[in-house]
C-alpha cells in the first residue's frame, strides 16, 4: 500500500478521489477481512432456502463455510461447518433434509439443532471430554428481517434491524409485491466468478451513470421490441428525470428511479408479449386494492437498487434478484445471485417474471455480462498502473444542493465513507456535510 | 440440399446425417456465422441453458441462465454482431468439439438428439475456458431440410464459476 490514504474526500473543495491501490492491494483485502467482513451482519440465506424441518443448505458467508438449517423444532440455525474433533467439514451437499449431520472422518455426528450425537469410541475419551460443550459452534449472531437472515460474527453489535437502518423501507416495498409479505427464492441460483475486486461490483450494481455506454445494445434490444426507452426531459440528465441517489445510513444506499422499462409487477412492456398483458395488469389491481393507489404505484412503477452494506444487492428493476459476492482474492470475486418473486404468485405471473429476468440479468442476459467485462477491464487497467495513476474520480454531483441523481455518485461515495471508516477507524465528517 | 423424400420417414435419418448436421452448426458458430445459424433454425426455436443445479428443468418456473424464443434468439443475434455487445467484443474465439451422438427419439415430424460437447473459447487478456457438457437438439424436418426446434445446452460444471458468462451462443 502506498502512504496515501484510502480516500480524499473533501466536498467543501469538490474534490472525491479514490486511491486504487484499496481495488489492488493484497493486504487491503486481508484488513477487509476483519474490519468489515468479521463486523457487519452479512447476508447468510432466504427463510424459503429451508421450509421444513431438517432442511439445510450449504454455502459460505463472510467467508466461512457454514450449513443454513431448519432444526427439528423450526427453529432457524446457521452452524459453522467444522466437524468439533479435528476439523471436517460435516456438511458437503449443497441441500437436503436430514436429523443428523455426520462427519465421515472418525464418525461424530450431530444432530440437526447442532448438539453432539454420537462419538464412535467414546470409552478413550478422558473424564473432562464433555459432549455438551462439543456441539456445532453457530454464528455469534444471526437474525432475520422480512425473511432475509444475516449473520454477524461480531457478538457485541446492535441488531440487525438497527443496523440496515434506512434500508428496511426498500426492502419493504420489494416485499410488498407479495400480498402475503412472503418471498421466496426461485431455483436457479447463478454462481459465477468476476476477475475483479469486489467493491467494483458494489459500485457497478447501482451505478446509473454506465447505462447508456455500457448497456446501449440492451437499449436497442428494448427499443426493437417497441418499448419507449426516451429518455425523459431535463438538461444534463443521464437517466431518468426522477431518479435519485439517497444514503440510507450505515453505508447502505440506494438509486431509486421511476420505472421506464418495465417492471412483471406490475408495469406491462411489449416485450412480455400480449398474452402476459392482462396477468401484469391484474396483479397491478391487487396491488391497488391491497396497499392504495399511491403505495400501489410506488411499489409496481419505481426501480430500486438497494445495496446493504456490505455485499448484498436487491436489484428490483426487470425482476427482482438478490445478489452477493465475495472476494477470493483482490481480483476475484465469486457472485452468487438469485431470483425471488412472491410465494402465492401465478404460475403464469412467474414465467413473466423469470422471462423479465433473462432480458437484462444473469450470466447469459443481455446486459450483465457487459457489467463483468467492464469489471475486468477496470481490474486490468488499473493493477499495474497505480504508481502512474494512483487515483480514480468519484464527485458527480458533489456540487449540488439537494437531491442527487440515480447517475450522480453519491451513493458510491456513501459506500467509499463507510468502507474508509471500518478500514481506519476514522470519524467521518464529510458523510453529514453532503 | 436434400430433397423432401430424403427425410421422408424415421428411418430416413441416420445418425451420421445428423452428425453432418451437427458438425454444420458447430462449423457456423465457430466462424461467428451467425446469420447463417438462424438460417438453420425453425421458425419458434428455443435456445435453452439451464441452470446448472437444475439441468432438466422447465423455464417456466426455473431461472435459467438463457431461455430464449426465436425472438429473443435474434435480438442476441443482433447484439453479438453489434461492436457494442462488449462482452463479446473483440468476439471471443471458440472452438467445438462433438462427440458421442446419439438418436434419443425420431419419428416423420422430428428427431430428438444428444450429444457430448466441450467449446474451447480463447479471449485476448481476459477470460478463457473450456464450457463441457451435452446438448439436446430437437429438429424437425422443414420443407425435407432438418432444423432446430430447440436445443437444450445443459452445462456439466457444478457452477459457473471461472467461466464467468455465457455471452456467446453456447
Ligand atoms: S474430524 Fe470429524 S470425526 Fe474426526
Ligand atoms: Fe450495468
Amino acid at each position: 500500500m502506498n502512504k496515501q490514504p484510502y480516500i480524499i474526500d473533501n466536498p467543501a473543495e469538490n474534490d472525491f478521489r479514490l486511491n486504487r491501490q484499496a481495488l489492488v492491494d493484497p493486504d487491503v483485502l486481508t484488513l477487509e477481512k476483519s474490519c468489515i467482513f468479521d463486523t457487519c451482519w452479512v447476508y447468510a440465506g432466504h427463510d424459503s432456502e429451508v421450509t421444513k424441518p431438517g432442511d439445510f443448505v450449504t454455502r459460505t458467508v463472510a467467508g466461512r463455510p457454514v450449513i443454513m438449517a431448519r432444526d427439528s423444532n423450526s427453529e432457524m440455525r446457521l452452524f459453522l461447518n467444522t466437524c468439533r474433533h479435528r476439523g471436517a467439514k460435516v456438511c458437503r451437499e449443497r441441500s437436503g433434509n436430514t436429523k443428523r449431520f455426520y462427519c465421515f472422518y472418525h464418525g461424530w455426528s450431530y444432530d440437526n439443532d447442532g448438539a453432539l450425537a454420537a462419538v464412535p469410541g467414546d470409552d478413550a475419551y478422558p473424564d473432562s471430554f464433555d459432549r455438551s460443550e462439543l456441539g456445532l459452534t453457530e454464528a455469534p449472531r444471526f437474525e432475520q428481517y422480512q425473511g432475509f437472515w444475516f449473520a454477524c460474527f461480531d457478538p457485541s453489535v446492535p441488531d440487525l434491524e438497527t443496523y440496515l437502518a434506512g434500508a428496511k423501507e426498500y426492502i419493504d416495498l420489494v416485499v410488498d409485491q407479495s400480498p402475503s409479505g412472503t418471498m421466496e427464492i426461485i431455483t436457479g441460483v447463478q454462481e459465477y466468478d468476476v476477475e475483479a475486486n469486489w467493491k467494483l461490483l458494489v459500485e457497478n450494481s447501482f451505478d446509473d451513470y454506465h447505462l447508456h455506454s455500457t448497456h446501449s445494445t440492451w437499449l436497442e434490444y428494448m427499443k426493437d421490441a417497441g418499448v419507449n426507452i426516451r429518455v425523459p426531459n431535463g438538461k444534463g440528465l443521464v437517466l431518468p428525470k426522477r431518479g435519485i441517489g439517497r444514503n440510507l445510513g450505515n453505508g447502505h444506499a440506494v438509486i431509486d428511479n421511476l420505472n421506464f422499462r418495465g417492471r412483471p409487477v406490475a408495469t406491462w412492456i411489449s416485450i412480455y408479449g400480449e398474452d402476459a398483458k392482462p396477468i401484469v395488469e391484474s396483479a397491478k389491481a391487487e396491488l391497488v386494492e391491497r396497499l392504495g393507489e399511491e403505495r400501489a404505484e410506488r411499489v409496481a412503477n419505481t426501480n430500486r437498487n438497494l445495496f446493504v452494506f456490505p455485499n448484498l444487492m436487491i436489484n428490483d428493476g426487470s425482476s427482482v434478484t438478490v445478489r452477493t459476492f465475495w472476494p477470493a482474492a483482490a481480483d476475484r470475486m465469486e457472485v452468487t445471485a438469485w431470483a425471488v418473486g412472491p410465494v402465492e404468485e401465478s404460475p403464469e405471473m412467474r414465467k413473466v417474471r423469470l422471462d423479465a429476468f433473462l432480458t437484462f440479468y444473469g450470466p447469459g442476459g443481455f446486459a450483465t455480462p457487459d457489467d463483468v467485462e467492464a469489471l475486468m477491464q477496470v481490474q486490468q487497467g488499473i493493477a499495474e498502473t497505480v504508481s502512474e495513476v494512483p487515483w480514480s474520480v468519484m464527485t458527480r454531483g458533489i456540487a449540488k444542493e439537494g437531491e442527487q441523481l440515480n447517475s450522480d455518485e453519491l451513493h458510491l461515495r456513501t459506500f467509499w465513507r463507510r468502507w474508509n471508516e471500518l478500514m481506519t477507524g476514522a470519524e467521518n465528517s464529510a458523510q453529514a456535510s453532503e | 440440399m436434400a430433397s423432401a423424400q430424403t427425410y421422408a420417414g424415421a428411418a430416413a435419418v441416420t445418425r451420421s446425417e445428423v452428425e453432418d448436421f451437427l458438425y454444420e452448426e458447430a462449423a457456423l458458430l465457430d466462424a461467428w456465422n451467425l446469420d447463417g445459424w438462424l438460417e438453420i433454425l425453425s421458425d419458434d426455436a428455443r435456445y435453452l441453458v439451464p441452470p446448472n443445479e437444475a439441468p432438466d428443468a422447465d423455464p417456466d418456473d426455473t431461472l435459467f441462465i438463457i431461455a430464449d424464443d426465436i425472438h429473443r434468439i435474434r435480438s442476441r443475434v443482433k447484439r453479438l454482431k453489434s461492436p457494442d455487445a462488449h462482452a463479446e467484443y473483440p468476439p471471443s474465439r471458440t472452438r467445438r468439439l462433438i462427440t458421442n451422438v446419439r438418436i434419443l427419439d425420431s419419428s416423420d415430424s422430428h428427431l430428438t438428439a444428444t450429444s457430448n460437447f466441450s467449446v474451447h473459447r480463447f479471449r485476448r487478456g481476459g477470460r478463457g475456458g473450456v464450457y463441457v457438457g451435452r446438448y439436446i437438439h430437437r429438429l424437425v424436418r422443414d420443407s425435407g431440410v432438418l432444423k432446430i426446434a430447440e436445443r437444450r445446452v445443459i452445462l456439466d460444471a457444478e457452477e459457473l464459476g471461472a467461466l464467468g458468462a455465457v455471452s456467446f451462443i453456447l
